[in-house]
């Protein structure tokens, strides 16, 4: 009756796996390809000594606390800014929808660079800061190049944030708002505690990429004098002239940065998910941990 | 003679062009139970969201428990409500919705008491007291640490209505509250309405189980295309109906 290959349904399947030939020659072709880059990379004309010298020298350090130090504050800027203009643009009152329009308009719709060049040079269009009757200021005192550099990459952000926090408020299902005013609870206590909760989960991948973007947009920054870490590398390149291991400084902190702060947002994406799915999934983390205790869940 | 909890004089309400209610009069008394019948698009949930005001009306009058809804009557004139108002209003009148609306990402315990603590400024330790309380009537007291999407259905639906009865409604409102439901777990969401019922509590049910309006209903309100077609006795509209509109309706339904 059993006689393996044609079983009765009783036995486990003894089958033989389809192999997939075109598989084994993709991969030896691409891993042939990454050899050669490998190689040309090693012999070419780099002092990699250099990049090892620099990496953790302190004005790099410096440069790169710079660059964590503006992005994070401009990214906080842009999320404020983004919220007050994406509940501006909701507003029924047409002069607030038409500024939360405007400002979504003209800072998404010039450049980056351009706006940094103008925070800067502020003062040649008002050299006098004031408020009247309580206080005033010199231009060129005031907009330091942290301030000048926060400004716009912050203000820029927060015309994106706008957008992203918008189409998050738009994923709530309406029915949240008609229950919670049913409850007597305020516009205000519903958008708080009910609606932008439940947006967070759709606002916080893309916030996450935006800030990803940020910390390597802060390089712009430079052109308000701001010192970041491109900025610093390209300086010192100026004096030892290595530019390329110099650049590879920069870009290895680039990448350290952008990777802990995916790890970041994974987590943070996790926190949000509440209540979405039935069973939130194991963390890389406890999945190894189970790996190493068998038996522990 | 009492004040009626609900009290509409010929109120009509359109969405654009389309009129859905063309001059409602009803009274519901204090403690009775109405349940609204009627085919899709009669206008019986429209009316039933018009009571907290989900819906403004356009004409005719409507009360809760003497007072009007959306507007203030000052020196023979009307002014429109400010939000807070409504929001004051609304308190008092616990809404069940078809789709349940529970907050997904509360458990059944923080939608339970989310109002209570922000609306009503109950102390925290006192809402989850009365929320467990709560719970245990609907008979969910090993739920409380649930999100919505770890419940079924008619769990769900028994959440939200604990949800209702914890800022102490004087007035309960069911849009269709099994009408998302599995067959089999209808029953346990009628049986805490029927709970509800006899407890006194005053209820509007727009519903289409016929078994609970003719068994639970003081009244029944027959709705076909905006107006009030026939209303009175459970036993008598549903078993003995008049109105040929009535009649077509409950032939195809029952």
């Amino acid at each position: 009756m059993t006689d393996g290959a044609a079983g009765t349904g009783v036995d486990p399947i003894v089958a033989i796996p389809v192999r997939h030939w075109g598989r084994w020659v993709g991969a030896v072709g691409v891993l042939a390809l990454v050899a050669l880059l490998v190689r040309a990379f090693v012999q070419a004309d780099i002092h990699y000594g250099v990049t090892g010298d620099y990496l953790f020298s302190h004005v790099v350090l410096v440069g790169v606390w710079h660059t964590l130090e503006i992005s994070v504050a401009a990214q906080l800027l842009g999320v404020g800014l983004g919220v007050v203009a994406a509940v501006m643009r909701q507003s029924k009152n047409p002069v607030m929808g038409g500024v939360g329009w405007f400002y979504v308009w003209f800072f998404r719709g010039t450049p980056l660079l351009l706006q940094l060049i103008l925070w800067y040079n502020l003062a040649a269009i008002f050299p006098t800061l004031s408020i009247p009757g309580l206080w005033h200021a010199d231009t060129n005192t005031t907009i330091t190049p942290f301030l000048a550099a926060l400004l716009g990459l912050g203000i820029n952000e927060g015309a994106y944030m706008a957008e992203i926090v918008r189409a998050g408020i738009g994923s709530v299902d309406s029915g949240q708002t008609e229950a919670s005013q049913a409850l007597g609870m305020t516009q205000g206590l519903t958008l708080r505690r009910i609606v932008l909760p439940q947006a967070m989960r759709v606002i916080i991948p893309p916030t996450g990429n935006e800030f990803i973007n940020m910390l390597k947009s802060s390089s712009l920054a430079t052109a308000a004098q701001f010192t970041e870490v491109l900025r610093t590398v390209q300086t010192l390149a100026g004096q030892n002239l290595e530019l390329i291991p110099m650049l590879f400084v920069a870009a290895i902190w680039y990448l350290v940065l952008t990777s802990v702060f995916s790890v970041g947002q994974y987590y943070l994406e996790r926190r949000f998910a509440r209540g979405a799915q039935r069973e939130l999934p194991a963390t890389p983390f406890q999945r190894v941990l189970r790996g190493i205790r068998p038996g522990r869940t | 003679m009492t004040t009626p909890m609900v009290l509409a004089e010929g109120v009509r309400k359109s969405f654009g062009k389309l009129e859905v209610l063309k001059g409602i009069d009803l009274a519901v008394q204090p403690g009775e139970v109405c349940c609204l019948l009627g085919p899709s698009g009669s206008g019986k949930s429209t009316f039933l969201r018009c009571i907290n005001h989900l819906e403004q009306i356009n004409r005719g009058r409507l009360y809760v428990d003497g007072e009007l809804v959306g507007y203030r009557q000052q020196g023979g004139r009307l002014y429109e409500q400010r939000e807070h108002e409504t929001a004051a209003k609304r308190a008092h009148i616990g809404m069940v919705f078809q789709r349940f609306n529970l907050f997904p990402h509360m458990t059944a315990l923080g939608n339970v008491i989310e109002a209570p603590v922000r609306v009503l400024k109950q102390s925290k330790a006192e809402a989850v007291a009365s929320g467990h309380t709560l719970l245990e009537r609907v008979g969910l007291a090993d739920k409380l640490n649930a999100y919505p999407a770890q419940l079924s259905g008619g769990q769900q639906q028994r959440v939200a209505i604990a949800r209702a009865l914890a800022m102490k409604p004087k007035l309960m409102l069911f849009d269709e509250p099994t009408s998302a439901l599995d067959p089999e777990l209808v029953g346990e969401v009628l049986d805490v309405m029927r709970g509800l019922a006899k407890d006194g509590m005053t209820m509007v049910v727009v519903t289409h189980e016929m078994g609970f309006a003719r068994d639970v209903g003081d009244t029944v309100v027959f709705m076909d295309d905006g107006v009030v077609v026939e209303q009175g006795d459970p036993k008598q509209v549903i078993d003995n109906p008049q109105h040929p509109r009535t009649k077509a309706f409950l032939g195809k339904v029952l």
